[in-house]
């Protein structure tokens, strides 16, 4: 009874030490990058997807004299004129930035020949239009003879809502691009998910031979931008391809293309996960089996199958989201086959219609948004197949069952390398198909658009920006959400926006930034057009898979270690580089080749953002393939494939180097 | 072109004739200046000249022309102007426009050197141009010069729209070649005709309001589509067609002059067709960026753009000049082309652009099965 007279103690609460201060500093001047770097271009890009234009026609009012110029009417606005003629709907009102509305379909018996006269101005301020090309404006009357009143244009008036989305689902020829899309990411992704899963099962679950060589074979596709592929078809199923026979007639320009291309690149994709589902099983499940007397058949659809679904459908919504975001491939080699990521650049670049590009980049973050979700969603549901009494699967040799593995795998490896192999002799050959003798004309890049060989340079030093920076910045992200104490709300904010970057595609990122950049109120415009944006949208483009990596490293390390250092009296930054850096080596190299590929490799979101001293060796391959040059662009796909093969030897070798000497204690 | 390079090269020229002049006005260093040619004299009063009060502008000039043609342009303006350093920035067409519409509160350039003329009228109702009447331009042939008084932008050349075909191919396929626009809607070449998307391709864009201004556009339109069921591929550029034409991957490229005459130059079996309705043909041109702060650099600049020097110079590759007599006749094109080019409304064309594009994308664009 007594107690209950005691008054309430302060509640307990953790005492922030100097370290945790610092952590905690460092985690928001990292949020604060990914803020900058992502979440305020996109809602720039947001807003600019709701700025319409329209021409407002009770902003122009006129005034027509009689015959002999000295009576005037009275002064009309265009939208009387208009409610008076029925000459426009109100949907011919909707506009692009770009629309020009000639005034003379406000007036019946229009005739330049008449010497008729008429006047003109704004009712408000910011009423614009143009006298032929010149612009004019203002709210005081203007006097026009006919002539010179038939060239007069009226200009939209900018406003905000929903008409630019109106204007996209009413335009078939923008539209029928969803269901393109949607269409070719499915069929590949069925395709692929087929194709990899065998190819994971003959690599796991055979006893064949040349394992390794399949391994690094699969890897290829990760080497290369997605365009080199779309160039490969055209030399091989092209009308002038070394197979065109096997098309039966069909062009290779369009849906086949775009299938087998995305088949190609996403591949590596979807092998390595469905690898990994597939590298654990339980060898009791499949004795059981065995003693129920169920077939191999059975046994395959009621173990196998479903002992890897969370990796299937995983790997199924990855390659779905790269395919449906893919630009390169569908540039080159799509046709007259609109998909949605290339209507972007086709809008921004071709049109200069920005708002409708913006519009499109909101339509392409739906579908990987959804797939990002349900993939999360997803591997939160999967438990650990084995548990501690797990016998771990070992397959058995089976002649019959190993060779067809190794057709299977030959077949897979043929398509890999043929692709490259194409590529290559493309390159080197002097006038596809009438002069097939060898030559280096086409790498001389300084006489191609494109940006010539300093783009090569320009995009090494990229990677290798890339891979610096962003490692450094990914790691100690990683480390300060997962090694610091409480502010929990802080931890999660953190880690959705580290996730958030695999949902945005390269092309919507790309567009976002120069809305955000390009911006002259903007206090960090001077980046524009710099090699410092192209490295921090490279680094925010591929955030996630980094901060993945670097999550499952850091999980590994017992989070004992921190409170040890706090109790010798050890400042974290000492842990840090003398503990958790050096054991977390192999992850930190993973991170920064990946990072170093695919600076080499990106298309999408760097195709806004270079400027004339920043062109890069993959751009230049999509620059020349679009004016035709067709054999330098597969040269300069080679460079950057050479260049990446080059690089993952010195990242093995060093790997090798440094494992031996800091990992020594793995080995124990 | 870095400019601070640039920038930092123009300093040491400027710090090495500040040297000169200590050392040459120093009077016991008369034995020095007598032993000096005339020659050596006279160039250092050049040097004296335009080294005084360090007068160098730097002036950022972007340009579509083709990238083979950068150093040379440069290298022969700076010659004749010793005292302007071009920056160049260089893109296509279509991202050249894109980009200076962009900039269009906050402008970069001084001056656009070789931009479509279709794209400088974009710019000049935006009120982006800053009209000058260069020195000269009286000379030049009158559609090559903007209608407004001053001009707001003035041309250098004319690309102009023409069909290459590959004979080797059609041979195979025992196809006659075209001598009309009106021939390519024949059945016989379908699924053997490319042709640029105007609504990603300048060139693209040039032909469908050329066909609209030769037929009108009710015939236009019909011409289209009939053209539309003989077409493999529309492409994003526009001298893709013309390669792939020389490359035996389509027969009859719809494209322009310039890429069928390097092709046929590299050994491509094509032949460069003028259609007989006449051809459409885009300008490139020049304009002074309004607010640019090195005004009197620009002007010099678009003077001497629309020089006879100059002209000679864009003669290497362009058939046609906007300078009359100058140009001489380029290596597999006929020396008539000029006589090809149709009377183009620049105007209408700007005015009727986004209309015409809309109609176009809605009639073709949707149809997205491509024809074997």
């Amino acid at each position: 009874m007594t107690a209950l007279a005691l008054p309430a103690g302060r509640a307990p609460r953790q005492s922030v030490s100097r370290d945790d201060l610092v952590k905690r500093g460092l985690m928001v001047a990292i949020s604060l990058y990914l803020v900058l770097s992502l979440a305020a271009p996109l809602y720039v890009m947001l807003s600019k997807s709701l700025s319409t234009y329209r021409f407002d026609l009770t902003q122009f009012e006129f005034q027509v004299s009689d015959e002999t110029a000295t009576v005037w009417s009275k002064p009309k606005t265009a939208a009387a004129l208009n409610a008076e003629l029925s000459a426009l709907a109100p949907e011919d009102l909707r506009a692009g930035s770009d629309s020009r509305l000639a005034t003379t379909k406000f007036f019946k018996d229009f005739s330049f020949r008449s010497p008729v006269k008429y006047r003109m101005r704004g009712t408000v301020e910011d009423a614009r239009w143009l006298v032929g090309s010149a612009p004019g404006g203002g709210t005081e009357w203007q006097e026009f003879d006919s002539n010179s009143f038939r060239r007069i244009m009226l200009r939209p008036t900018q406003s905000f809502g929903l008409d630019n989305f109106v204007a996209y689902f009413s335009t078939p020829s923008l539209s029928i691009s969803i269901r393109n899309s949607a269409l070719m990411a499915t069929i590949s992704t069925a395709i692929t998910i087929a194709v990899a899963f065998g190819l994971a099962y003959a690599l796991n679950r055979s006893r064949m031979s040349f394992k390794g060589l399949f391994r690094l074979v699969t890897v290829i596709p990760i080497l290369v931008p997605s365009l080199l592929p779309g160039i490969a078809l055209v030399y091989l199923f092209g009308n002038q391809g070394l197979l065109k026979p096997i098309m039966m007639g069909y062009s290779i320009y369009g849906p086949i293309g775009i299938v087998i291309g995305s088949v190609f690149f996403t591949l590596p994709h979807a092998f390595l996960i469905i690898s990994t589902a597939l590298s654990v099983a339980d060898a009791r499940h499949y004795e059981a089996a065995t003693s129920l007397r169920a077939s191999k058949w059975r046994t395959f659809w009621t173990v196998t199958v479903p002992g890897a679904r969370f990796g299937l459908i995983s790997a199924a919504f990855v390659v779905f989201t790269l395919v449906i975001t893919d630009f390169g491939l569908p540039k080159v080699i799509g046709g007259q086959y609109n998909m949605l990521a290339v209507d972007i650049y086709k809008q921004v670049i071709g049109q200069q219609n920005f708002e409708m590009g913006a519009v499109v980049s909101v339509i392409l973050l739906i579908p990987a948004i959804i797939a990002f979700a349900v993939d999360r969603i997803v591997q939160r549901r999967q438990v650990a197949l084995l548990s501690a009494r797990s016998v771990p699967y070992q397959p058995k040799p089976n002649r019959r069952f190993d060779m067809l593995c190794l057709a299977w795998c030959s077949v897979v490896a043929v398509f890999l390398v043929g692709i490259i192999g194409i590529c290559q002799l493309a390159a080197l050959v002097k006038l596809w198909p009438y002069d097939m003798s060898l030559s280096l004309k086409n790498y001389a890049f300084d006489l191609m658009d494109g940006g010539g060989w300093a783009s090569y340079a320009n995009s090494i030093r990229l990677a290798l920006l890339t891979a610096f920076f962003g490692t450094i910045v990914v790691f100690t992200g990683a480390y300060m959400v997962e090694k610091t104490q409480g502010f929990s709300a802080g931890r999660s904010a953190f880690h959705f926006l580290a996730m958030l970057p695999m949902a945005v595609p390269g092309m919507v990122l790309g567009l976002a930034y120069i809305f955000f950049f390009n911006n002259p109120a903007n206090p960090l415009s001077p980046i524009y057009g710099t090699m410092t944006i192209l490295v921090i949208c490279t680094v925010t483009h591929f955030y996630t898979v980094s901060h993945l990596t670097a999550l499952t490293a850091l999980k590994q390390m017992d989070a004992e270690f921190e409170p040890v250092a706090a109790s010798l009296k050890q400042p974290f930054q000492k842990l840090f580089f003398r503990v958790t850096v050096p054991v977390c080596l192999p992850a930190i190299l993973d991170i920064s080749i990946y990072l170093f590929v695919n600076a080499m490799t990106t298309v999408s979101a760097v195709v806004f953002l270079y400027s004339t001293e920043t062109q890069l060796a993959s751009v230049a391959v999509l620059n020349m393939d679009d004016a035709g040059d067709i054999a330098p662009a597969a040269a300069m796909g080679m460079m950057i494939f050479y260049t990446n093969v080059v690089a993952r030897l010195i990242h093995a070798g060093v790997s090798g180097l440094l494992l031996s000497r800091t990992q020594r204690w793995r080995d124990r | 072109m870095d400019d601070a390079r640039l920038r930092q090269a123009g300093g040491r020229e400027a710090a090495l004739s500040s040297q000169c002049i200590a050392e040459c006005t120093n009077p016991m260093g008369n034995p020095i200046m007598k032993s000096r040619s005339p020659a050596v004299l006279a160039a250092f009063a050049v040097t004296l000249l335009s080294s005084s009060a360090f007068a160098e502008t730097t002036l950022t000039v972007y340009t579509s022309v083709e990238a083979v043609d950068l150093d040379r342009y440069k290298q022969t303006f700076e010659a004749a102007n010793p005292d302007i350093k071009i920056n160049w920035v260089r893109d296509s067409t279509g991202v050249m426009t894109a980009k200076l519409l962009a900039e269009k509160d906050n402008p970069q350039a001084d001056v656009v050197w070789g931009v479509a003329a279709t794209s400088l009228l974009l710019l000049k109702g935006e009120g982006m141009l800053e009209p000058y009447a260069p020195a000269g331009v009286e000379k030049l042939d009158q559609k090559f010069v903007d209608s407004a008084n001053p001009p707001a932008w003035v041309g250098m050349d004319a690309y102009v729209a023409a069909l290459c075909y590959n004979t080797v191919e059609a041979e195979k396929l025992g196809l006659t070649p075209p001598k009309s626009w009106a021939d390519l809607t024949k059945p016989e070449y379908k699924g053997h005709v490319v042709m640029p998307n105007p609504n990603s391709s300048g060139t693209g864009f040039l032909d469908v309001s050329a066909w609209i201004q030769i037929m009108g556009e009710e015939a236009a339109w019909k011409y289209m589509d009939g053209l539309h069921e003989n077409i493999a591929a529309y492409t994003h550029s526009g001298s893709k067609p013309c390669k792939m034409a020389a490359s035996g991957e389509t027969v009859i490229g719809v494209s322009f002059e310039f890429p069928g005459a390097k092709a046929k130059q590299g050994g491509a079996p094509i032949d460069i067709i003028f259609p007989s309705e006449g051809s459409g043909w885009e300008a490139e041109a020049t304009a002074i960026i309004a607010g640019t702060a090195n005004l009197e650099a620009a002007q010099k600049l678009v003077d001497w753009s629309i020089s006879k020097e100059a002209n000679e110079m864009y003669n290497v590759g362009y058939a046609v000049v906007a300078y009359p007599g100058v140009a001489k006749p380029i290596e597999h094109l006929p020396d008539d082309v000029a006589s090809k080019m149709i009377k183009n409304d620049f105007e209408w064309a700007a005015n009727n652009r986004a209309a015409i594009l809309a109609e176009w994308a809605k009639r073709y664009d949707g149809k997205s099965e491509p024809k074997s």
